[in-house]
């Protein structure tokens, strides 16, 4: 239907003599039988524990486009590039903040060729939905990539750096306007921490959610908002050309090439990484689970992992095993908290 | 400018190479091919696209990229008029006088309509972009929540000419988009809104998913159900030269003038892409038509289709711009691109006229490469497009339902949507039997969002202060021109109820059609 040549046979099909009717039904059963065969096989290949590298395939819990999805995809393409599986295939399973990958990957059991991409957002999406699945449903791979949160303001607003900012919120907090990305998104929970160093109520927070940086500088700029906390490399170049100006980023120590200094070494101590990772099925055998980990080490390690850190301006934050977990538990625990903070 | 205009002469020499003009092909040929098919819109072709050009060099990529999205654009249409199923929203305003056009034999003269249409809106507004982007960056700063809400009200009565046929019927189709559209999870307070609990709909219900179940599944249920009934639906004659006549020509003329005039400034303020424009476009149209000496709406109005469709295509080809200049994803489609000019190290915004221009250029020349190719590629084909209304019903039809599945599962694969489709499917059935018309709906879900986000920022911002709506010159004015339009409108109704057009909104007509028909079957 794609086009019209076939289209057109299909016309002139119905209108057909009797024999070539049944020519065409004979063809029409092999096509089919031809096609579920292939299917059935490349199903049964790609499910086969040993083969791994051939058939992999990645869940990216939110649609195209969107932040996991290009974290996937670029880890497809590194793959793809360095050899570490040349035929990786991406699914898209969008839907609150990942829980619904989060669910149907629960139920993959023991289907080590797939692999999901969980991080910051999913910690949050599970929290905030109360979701009856969580990460113990599923087998934790590794923390690869981080990125920060940067506070930014119009260039004409009265403060330069985080505490003159605090010292401003705390004059008016309910009139002073904060927006990011969706409620009790890493954004939201950012400006909860913030909260908390200046002593201000979760509850006086006003806070506009916005679906990203770009959509946060444009309220910034019509003056509906007085400050944005949204991901650093989101809005990078708009601070590079001098459209808003940066307060302080979230991260630990400053960042390579990044004139804007973190928040501790202002004097405010807020760290907080929008982190990456990936997860395996429930169920899968150690031996595939050490598999997996070797190829995303070997992504890790490649050149064009490393070029895509780059662009996409996240930061190297490879974690595995027992640090990891605790990572994770450390995480959910502090989230919990920013959101009962929040009110949500 | 004269500096624009040799940076745009070096873009076509970037563009214009053989294996580039190639690719603006092949991009515009897939394109078609894949909006034509029910739900797999324009976004859904480049997002299948975005692994495919990383072989290719960035030129190459987006100049693919851009014929595959002007393609899908023009696929939309296609369908939406030759079979009444539109996949997209941004396709459903062509679709309803388009297909009226196409049951009366005139589908080659609708399918040329859209593409001139498409082809001048996408055109002038490329020049503008070429010209005038860092202007409208500043022009996209005075709209905040209180302007758009301001907007979306302007909008709200601007296209309530779609609903004014029935109005009881049209206001309650309109009252259950708005419903449909608050499906979800609130996203300031995190309250979870008609959910019922189940996560699938934690996100909401989403545009695509009901445009298809309702237009084009919808549509499908409702031939399925009469199709021993009626007899007219295959081999409908065509009439007249497979190209637009004069007159025909002169009469759009002007349509596809206003909607390229109302598509341009939608492109760079983030209402939601194409839909609002071509809505806009479609009433605006409308409304003219009611006041001429033969009003053609209702029978299959050539204007109905070259208006949405210059709209839709200038909005589309402007929001790119927006994209380039400002780094501000107005569609999903633009975020896509955005994905994929990430893919070669370029951000998006305000510096990318700086550091790479040499792309920016190519790309902006390739938009004129694809609407020309698109052109030469659709008028021709008009007539060959046409020919896919000659398939049976049964086929075409049976065909069109597979693809409404596989597009919505294939952007969540997820079963829980291709659920959702059917039971908004059967709606739409329902909807469809008793007259209700259909387009009030889908301009209740893209507006009522618009209006409800839009209102509640402005009050936040404010800090509750309801004087926030009255307090920029620019809302002023929308409320001004809505309070002449809608006086007006009150004058015009208490001279008389004049005769409209023939048709109501898109399923009325027919609902009448039916009904004349099974009296004369009894």
């Amino acid at each position: 239907m794609g086009s019209p040549p076939t289209s057109g046979s299909t016309q002139t099909r119905g209108s057909a003599s009797p024999g070539k009717k049944i020519a065409l039904t004979i063809y029409a059963i092999i096509a089919v039988i031809a096609i579920a065969t292939a299917t059935f096989f490349s199903f049964s290949s790609s499910s086969q524990a040993g083969d791994l590298r051939a058939g992999l395939t990645m869940i990216a819990p939110a649609g195209a486009g969107g932040g996991w999805d290009s974290f996937v995809r670029e880890q497809q393409q590194a793959m793809r590039l360095s050899g570490v599986a040349r035929n990786a295939q991406v699914v898209n399973i969008p839907g609150a903040g990942g829980t619904i990958g989060l669910a149907r990957f629960s139920t993959m059991n023991g289907e080590a060729s797939t692999i999901m991409a969980t991080g910051s957002a999913m910690t949050g999406g599970i929290e905030l939905n109360d979701s009856p699945v969580g990460f113990d449903d599923v087998t934790l791979l590794a923390r690869m990539a981080e990125d920060y949160d940067v506070v930014i303001a119009p260039v004409d607003a009265p403060y330069d750096d985080i505490p003159g900012l605090l010292e401003a919120w705390k004059d008016d907090p309910s009139g002073f306007r904060w927006t990011g990305g969706s409620a009790g998104s890493l954004d939201h929970q950012v400006v909860a921490r913030l909260a908390q160093e200046a002593d201000i109520d979760g509850k006086d927070i006003t806070y506009i959610p916005k679906s990203g940086g770009g959509e946060a500088i444009q309220t910034l700029l019509s003056d509906t908002t007085d400050v944005a906390s949204t991901g650093y490399n989101e809005v990078s170049d708009q601070v590079e050309a001098g459209r808003v100006k940066a307060l302080g980023l979230t991260a630990p120590e400053p960042l390579d090439g990044v004139d804007v200094e973190p928040m501790v070494d202002q004097g405010v101590d807020v760290v907080m990484g929008n982190w990456r990772g990936m997860l395996a099925a429930p169920g899968i055998t150690d031996e595939e689970k050490t598999e997996l980990l070797a190829m995303l080490e070997e992504t890790r390690n490649s050149e064009e992992w490393k070029d895509a850190l780059q662009r996409n301006s996240w930061t190297d934050a490879w974690m595995t095993g027992e640090d990891f977990e605790d990572f994770l538990a450390e995480d959910q625990k502090n989230t919990a908290e920013l959101l009962e903070e929040l009110g949500l | 400018m004269l500096d624009s205009l040799m940076s745009l002469f070096g873009g076509f020499a970037e563009a214009v190479t053989p294996m580039n003009l190639l690719w603006v092909f092949v991009g515009c040929l897939l394109g078609t091919a894949v909006g034509v098919l029910p739900g797999l819109g324009s976004s859904m072709a480049v997002a299948l696209l975005l692994p495919m050009t990383f072989a290719l060099d960035p030129a190459g990529a987006l100049i693919l990229m851009s014929g595959v999205y002007f393609g899908g654009l023009f696929g939309d249409s296609t369908m939406g008029i030759l079979a009444g199923t539109p996949g997209q929203p941004s396709a459903i305003a062509t679709s309803i006088e388009g297909h009226r056009m196409a049951k009366a034999g005139r589908a080659p003269q609708a399918l040329a309509a859209a593409a001139i249409g498409a082809f001048i809106g996408g055109i002038v507004s490329a020049v503008v972009v070429v010209f005038f982007a860092p202007a409208l960056a500043d022009f996209a700063t005075n709209f905040g929540p209180a302007e758009y809400t301001a907007l979306a009200l302007f909008a709200f009565v601007a296209t309530s000419s779609v609903v004014a046929d029935s109005v009881l019927k049209g206001l309650s189709a309109l009252v259950l988009g708005v419903g449909i559209s608050l499906v979800g999870i609130d996203s300031v307070s995190g309250t979870e809104r008609m959910t019922f609990g189940l996560p699938g709909l934690f996100d909401g219900i989403s545009l695509v998913t009901v445009t298809v179940a309702i237009l084009a599944l919808g549509e499908v249920f409702h031939i399925a159900s009469r199709i021993r009934r009626t007899e007219h639906l295959t081999q409908t004659p065509e009439t007249g030269r497979p190209f637009l006549s004069r007159s025909e020509f002169r009469e759009s003329m002007p349509a596809w003038l206003r909607g390229t005039a109302i598509g341009l400034p939608f492109g760079v303020i983030p209402v939601g892409g194409a839909d609002v424009p071509t809505f806009l476009s479609y009433g605006l149209e409308k409304r003219l038509d009611r006041n001429r000496r033969d009003p053609q709406f209702g029978r299959g109005a050539i204007r109905g289709i070259a208006g949405p469709e210059a709209a839709g295509n200038a909005t589309t080809a402007m929001a790119i711009g927006a994209l380039l200049a400002l780094g501000l994803p107005i569609s999903a489609t633009a975020a896509i691109m955005l994905a994929a000019l990430r893919q070669f190290g370029l951000q998006p915004g305000p510096l990318l006229f700086d550091r790479a221009p040499e792309l920016v250029w190519a790309l902006l020349a390739s938009f004129f490469i694809a609407m020309i190719v698109l052109l030469i590629l659709n008028l021709p084909l008009a007539s060959v497009w046409a020919s896919l209304m000659k398939i049976p019903a049964p086929h075409l039809y049976a065909g069109i339902a597979v693809f409404c599945g596989l597009g919505v599962y294939a952007t969540s694969s997820s079963v829980f949507d291709l659920a959702l489709l059917l039971v908004i499917a059967v709606l739409g059935l329902v909807l469809r039997r008793y007259g209700v018309p259909l387009a009030p709906l889908m301009i209740g879900m893209v507006l009522g969002p618009l209006a409800e986000t839009n209102f509640r920022d402005a009050l936040l911002s404010s800090g509750g202060s309801y004087a926030t709506f009255f307090s920029s010159p620019l809302s002023i004015i929308l409320y001004i021109v809505l309070a002449a339009a809608l006086v007006y409108t009150m004058i015009g109704r208490l001279r008389g109820r004049r005769v409209g057009d023939i048709g109501g909104a898109s399923a009325s007509a027919d609902a009448e059609a039916e009904h004349a028909e099974d009296q004369k079957v009894s």
